[in-house]
């Protein structure tokens, strides 16, 4: 049952070259698949019904229900900025002394509201025409913790910690001016290697909107499912008690959920949502989660190489990992 | 994956999503203000599904296009399925006697400083399982004394195979759910199987015990009758 299903799925990766045959093949994969499980669904229920797997997959579907609102809103307005805002307007709006256009484009993301999927992007667009690393950077890390989308999302999930919003943004917002000013210090421009790409979109800016949208939520969703997961698979595996053992360690937990949040790539409108499940753990321990999360993460540093290149990326990362490991615990032992 | 697959796979996403949450289904999951946000976000979901699967099927019909059809999408974007398959096919039910079975009861976490005012009128009065442990325990009891009061939630079997009344507290969605647990005196409710959803009417009594899990203090209820009851359509304490 299981063969031929999983060659048919690799088969439209391998033909993308040959477009036609490709393209078919994949939504006649997606079809066949529901088909084949409409099938045997009522025949994989027992298979499903342990007590345990059903609570994975409660606490799996709980997330993605709860972070999918956020996400779609985000995706939509980083969309919508994205392809109706001139990206030249941001050049403008900032300061030409780069040591002031690093705080500026920090602050400039609570207004640009979008996961960090789609933030990496904009700032490899806002480098093209002209803007300061340093600032595109600053806006880069900035801009998917501090901005409404995520912060309205950080207090519904901390009902009775108002405090955890303004420490995330504070905290997020001094990891960003650091990079940025750090970078203005050691950065060096050779670091950075964007890829030449032509800027298809010949259609109508409806039709870019579109394809903006599909692609980060596809892209976005996609990496939140692996963090759905992840999350469930240690909400019901890992027993209490060893978390329990880990949370109780002051340093010990800090860096756990650094290590947590690096691993589970969770967009950062879904990841308050994560780090208020953990609650073994102290709430400097779940900053720190909520600082490293959108800013170093698996799917991020992929998405950066990608985007700068390697020789940017095994520098950049490492680097803010510290930096915001470090805010996360100062500001949640100041504030928490 | 290509851009039609994606489309059909955001329409599917939207629709289940919507269709949970006009449906009591989504109470299983997330608390029950996160509806509209979940109507909206599902329906635009469907809304740009649609948008993108009427392009790329228009395309498809002129066949002048090609130039970015050649980027080829990463595999994760697969993994949206999942969620549309758990949703349509298993809607997992709420979380019930595993997870108070196996985790710590949350009264121990409660740093509680608001101070209890006198419970409502009614006999007996209706009360919340959370509500009900913290005026046992960190207010001994003072407003519940004299009262018959009526509790409802699953059984789940303690430490020493013992009945005890269970419900899950949800701050924001069923991933943070954590239980709180009441031990049952009196007219206990023997050969019931854990899970089963039961109202209890009894009085406060200041018995306690400490849940081996997390050295909770779990309060006792002192049942004078109980009942069988279907499930409740919001299954998670408020």
């Amino acid at each position: 049952l299981g063969y031929p299903h999983d060659v048919s799925l690799t088969s439209p990766a391998k033909e993308s070259g040959s477009r036609g045959v490709g393209r078919a093949g994949s939504v006649e994969v997606l079809a066949a698949l529901l088909l084949l499980l409409l099938v045997i669904g009522p025949r994989l229920t027992p298979f499903v019904s342990a007590a345990r797997m059903q609570a994975w997959t409660t606490i799996f579907i709980a997330v993605m229900i709860q972070a999918m609102p956020f996400l779609v809103f985000g995706v939509l307005l980083s969309s919508i900025i994205a392809v109706f805002v001139p990206a030249e307007f941001w050049a403008k709006a900032l300061p030409s002394r780069p040591a002031l256009a690093v705080p500026v484009a920090s602050v400039a993301g609570v207004v640009l509201p979008g996961c960090e999927c789609g933030s990496v992007p904009i700032a490899g667009s806002l480098i093209r025409r002209g803007v300061n690393p340093a600032a595109a950077l600053a806006f880069l890390l900035a801009a998917p913790a501090i901005n409404p989308i995520v912060l309205t999302a950080t207090a519904i999930a901390f009902p009775h910690d108002p405090l955890m919003v303004v420490a995330r943004g504070g905290a997020s917002l001094a990891v960003a001016l650091i990079m940025g000013w750090l970078w203005l210090r050691l950065g060096r421009a050779d670091w950075i290697r964007l890829p030449r790409r032509p800027e298809v979109h010949g259609g109508s800016k409806i039709r870019a909107f579109s394809e903006a949208f599909r692609h980060d939520v596809m892209h976005a969703g996609g990496f939140l499912v692996v963090g759905a997961a992840a999350a469930a698979t240690i909400n019901v595996f890992v027993p209490e008690t060893w978390l329990r053992s880990v949370a109780s360690a002051r340093v010990l937990s800090v860096i756990a959920l650094a290590v947590l949040a690096v691993l589970l790539s969770i967009c950062s409108e879904a990841d308050a949502f994560v780090a208020a499940s953990l609650s073994q753990f102290s709430l400097t321990a779940r900053l720190v989660f909520l600082t490293v999360g959108p800013m170093v993460d698996l799917k991020l540093v992929s998405m950066q190489t990608a985007m700068f290149g390697r020789r940017f990326s095994s520098r950049f990362a490492p680097a803010t990992l510290l930096v915001a490991v470090l805010m996360g615990a100062v500001v949640g032992t100041a504030l928490l | 994956v290509n851009r039609q697959a994606q489309a059909v796979v955001m329409l599917l996403l939207g629709a289940v999503v919507v269709k949970a949450s006009l449906t009591d289904t989504y109470l299983r999951y997330v608390k029950h203000g996160l509806q509209p946000l979940l109507i909206i976000g599902g329906g635009l979901l469907v809304a740009m599904g649609a948008l993108a699967l009427w392009y790329e099927v228009r395309d498809l019909a002129s066949s002048t296009k090609d130039s970015h059809h050649e980027h080829r999408e990463p595999r994760v974007t697969w993994l949206l399925v999942l969620p549309v398959v758990a949703l349509l096919l298993v809607a997992p039910p709420a979380l019930g006697s595993y997870t108070a079975a196996q985790s710590g009861s949350i009264l121990a976490a409660q740093s509680s400083t608001s101070d209890y005012g006198p419970l409502p009128p009614g006999d007996p009065v209706p009360i919340g399982l959370l509500d009900y442990a913290s005026r046992a325990v960190f207010d001994q009891g003072r407003s519940l004394r004299g009262r018959d009061l009526q509790l409802s939630g699953f059984i789940t079997l303690g430490p020493q195979g013992q009945p005890m009344l269970a419900r899950i507290v949800v701050a924001c969605c069923a991933a943070d759910g954590r239980p709180i647990k009441v031990g049952l005196t009196g007219n206990i409710p023997q050969g019931v199987p854990a899970n089963t959803w039961i109202q209890v009417i009894g009085g406060y009594t200041a018995t306690t015990s400490t849940d081996p899990i997390n050295g909770a203090v779990v309060p006792y209820l002192q049942v004078s009758t109980w009942q069988q009851i279907d499930e409740p359509a919001e299954p998670y304490d408020q």
